[in-house]
């Protein structure tokens, strides 16, 4: 047992506070925004210049001119506010946007992240991953803890190149949830089902407690 | 002094020249100068550097211009959905340049602006931070030093720009998220020439409401516009 794509996202968006403005990466972490807390606001943010994402539009009322980061068609809430891409890394790298919850390829223990390239394979490019890891307040990475292998994706040192270096403050994988901490990594929760000797066996990474 | 014009070919009449640097607009599909890109393709323009956020689609957007080999180089954060580029790419007959995403528009705001260099956190310890100046500042939790790396301003010869209203002066509104890099790319050209849906009398902008000045902008037109949807995305209509 593990916690499937639905029950990680959904550990995630118990990271979230009230009041929070957010950014939320492709694939699990989009699914974060189905299960936000009772009684938590959190305003989404997409980097291509809009805070207060909504849902999908009904169809026939999409709108060539709004989408979001992944260039899906999405619609506007009574709080939305629209801005240029200069604005719009202007608050990711001040510091403004409190979370971003994104995918990995590698976490390491010391917060490395890779998630933007596989040398020798198609390089599609980092879009606004290096920015986001570099500025918000706080980065959680929601991945399977092993590549499709069986081999981990929780590593003493990352093998691909960086997203960015020490940025990753905790990480979320079907098996539990790991804090980044001085000298390693540290389980704060395990997966229903799973044992930390599970857990301990699938990760690379040190681990401190 | 004049400056609508009738259309994208008569707007960029002697501004286009082998080998020039072009900032575009645009996020993916969204908000791009469609018309004036057709116009360079029919200029038939040789030798292009494009500072353009997405290099669009195999028969869209800068796409079209890498079908008939008009563009030496991309600087762009995201590059994917597009088989001619990578084809063009991986053969060597494109120079490519990844930004990361805000340091790009970021690199168009500060020429625009008329800063050369800035420093940023964006990339340190990653590729990106090979071979730039690096520099600490007192950032950190009280007063700790941080890393930062340096990032050059963009300057343009030309900006190509879409924008939904116009008044005859050049003042701008955007609409929804096709403003993203049209404002920045619309800065740090020498000349920027913006293509519209619509451009309204002087006067009828409500001047609290324009989104970018038109000292900004020198040459406008009008035009339909296909404005085609990348990932059409939807919901089932909820039932009460």
């Amino acid at each position: 047992m593990a916690w499937d794509r639905n029950q990680m996202a959904a550990r995630a968006a118990q990271e979230l506070q009230d009041g929070w403005y957010v950014n939320l990466g492709i694939g699990i972490p989009t699914l974060v925004s189905n299960y936000i807390p009772e009684g938590v606001e959190v305003t989404l943010q997409s980097e291509n210049g809009m805070l207060g994402m909504g849902p999908f539009p009904i169809e026939g009322e999409e709108d060539p001119d709004l989408i979001n980061a992944g260039k899906q068609t999405i619609t506007e809430l009574p709080q939305t506010a629209y801005f240029d891409s200069a604005q719009s890394f202007a608050m990711i790298r001040g510091g403004k946007i409190a979370m971003a919850i994104l995918g990995a390829m590698e976490v390491a223990e010391n917060g490395d992240l890779a998630n933007w390239m596989i040398p020798g394979k198609l390089v599609k490019g980092m879009g606004g991953a290096m920015d986001l890891v570099a500025g918000v307040g706080r980065v959680v990475v929601v991945m399977d803890h092993t590549n499709k292998h069986g081999d981990s994706k929780v590593l003493k040192a990352c093998t691909l190149p960086l997203t960015g270096k020490g940025v990753v403050d905790r990480i979320i994988t079907g098996l539990g949830v790991l804090d980044v901490v001085e000298g390693g990594l540290k389980i704060v929760e395990l997966a229903d089902g799973v044992t930390e000797e599970e857990l301990r066996a699938a990760t690379e990474a040190t681990i401190v407690n | 002094m004049k400056k609508v014009y009738s259309n994208a070919a008569e707007a960029l009449d002697g501004l286009l020249h082998d080998g020039m640097f072009i900032a575009s607009g645009g996020f993916g599909l969204c908000g791009i100068p469609e018309l004036l890109l057709d116009a360079i393709k029919d200029a038939g323009t040789k030798d292009l550097t494009f500072a353009s956020n997405n290099a669009g689609v195999d028969d869209f957007g800068i796409g079209i211009l890498l079908q008939t080999k008009q563009v030496k180089k991309m600087i762009s954060s995201y590059v994917g959905e597009n088989a001619e580029f990578m084809r063009q790419y991986l053969s060597g007959e494109l120079e490519l340049e990844f930004n990361p995403q805000g340091t790009l528009a970021e690199r168009m705001r500060a020429g625009g602006a008329g800063i050369p260099g800035f420093f940023t956190k964006t990339g340190v310890g990653t590729v990106i931070a090979e071979g730039k100046l690096e520099k600490q500042f007192p950032t950190g939790p009280d007063g700790a030093m941080e890393d930062y790396i340096m990032e050059e301003g963009l300057f343009a010869d030309l900006a190509i720009v879409k924008a939904w209203k116009a008044d005859e002066t050049g003042n701008l509104v955007f609409r929804k998220t096709a403003r993203n890099f049209n404002v920045p790319a619309a800065t740090c050209g020498k000349v920027c020439v913006v293509e519209v849906e619509e451009i309204v009398p002087t006067g009828s902008l409500d001047p609290d409401h324009i989104h970018l000045p038109g000292i900004y902008v020198h040459r406008i037109i009008k035009g339909e516009h296909e404005k085609r949807i990348e990932q059409r995305t939807v919901r089932k209509k909820e039932t009460a």
